[in-house]
């Protein structure tokens, strides 16, 4: 089962959109609370992170009966150092994506604390592409 | 301790969501900070935050928390009121502060998540 979603980088009115989605067709699924609740949070930060840092992304969740794996792969200014970008508190976030909550430095650590598997690829200057693999078996 | 009686106990007005004013809640977390909140379990809570934008809203929602509060006077917006009412959720708004409503709650026996 596939589903696909746009993300427009600074729209945060919408920010989170997807993850709703992804949520609902997850509880429809009847997938296991905990790993619900895991996909949901590294979900949602990182489709606030294409909306706070990138031009535009795309999010791709393909679930099956053993795995949910989601991709997140945007255009934009991609991540220079990712060993800094995993520390926590580290941050290069807007005054804006502040006001809106986030940009503390903990997106990163806090995804990766909540996936199975997770792969960064990343270009400086064309965008980063985010692996989420959480397994249901 | 139900939603209503909390609204009550704050002397603050539910804007949203009355019809679930009688869910019971046992759990209460403070923060401004919604990667804060996303690390903090607490399913069927009540988030206290003087973050007033649909953030505040949709952390909730990814959380599973039942209702908002909104400290410091803060208004809910047009969105925010449209997300809540598709979520489910409640929104409570209070003029007090942040500091003041957790107070009040914890001494009325709302546990704090940690």
């Amino acid at each position: 089962m596939k589903f696909e979603y746009n993300v427009e980088g600074g729209d945060f009115l919408n920010a989170g959109n997807a993850s709703g989605n992804i949520k609902k067709v997850l509880k429809k699924l009847n997938v296991d609370t905990g790993v619900l609740k895991r996909v949901v949070v590294a979900l949602y930060e990182a489709e606030v992170n294409i909306v706070a840092h990138a031009y535009r992304g795309k999010i791709t969740a393909d679930i099956s009966p053993k795995r949910i794996e989601i991709v997140l792969d945007d255009e934009g200014p991609g991540i220079p150092d990712i060993g800094l970008a995993m520390q926590q508190g580290y941050s290069t976030a807007s005054t804006k994506v502040r006001e809106m909550g986030f940009g503390a430095g903990m997106g990163l650590p806090n995804i990766k604390a909540n996936v199975d598997d997770m792969k960064i690829e990343t270009e400086v200057g064309k965008g980063t592409k985010l692996t989420l693999s959480f397994n249901l078996e | 301790m139900k939603i209503s009686e909390i609204a009550t106990l704050l002397n603050a007005k539910i804007v949203c969501g009355e019809e679930f004013s009688d869910r019971e809640i046992e759990k209460a977390f403070a923060s401004d900070l919604m990667s804060d909140v996303l690390t903090t379990p607490f399913d069927n809570g009540i988030l206290i935050t003087g973050l007033a934008n649909p953030q505040s809203i949709r952390t909730a929602d990814m959380m599973d928390v039942s209702a908002i509060i909104l400290a410091r006077k803060k208004k809910a917006t047009e969105e925010m009121i449209s997300l809540a009412q598709e979520n489910d959720a409640v929104i409570i708004e209070c003029p007090l502060s942040v500091y003041h409503i957790s107070g009040i709650l914890y001494t009325h026996g709302l546990s704090p998540v940690y």
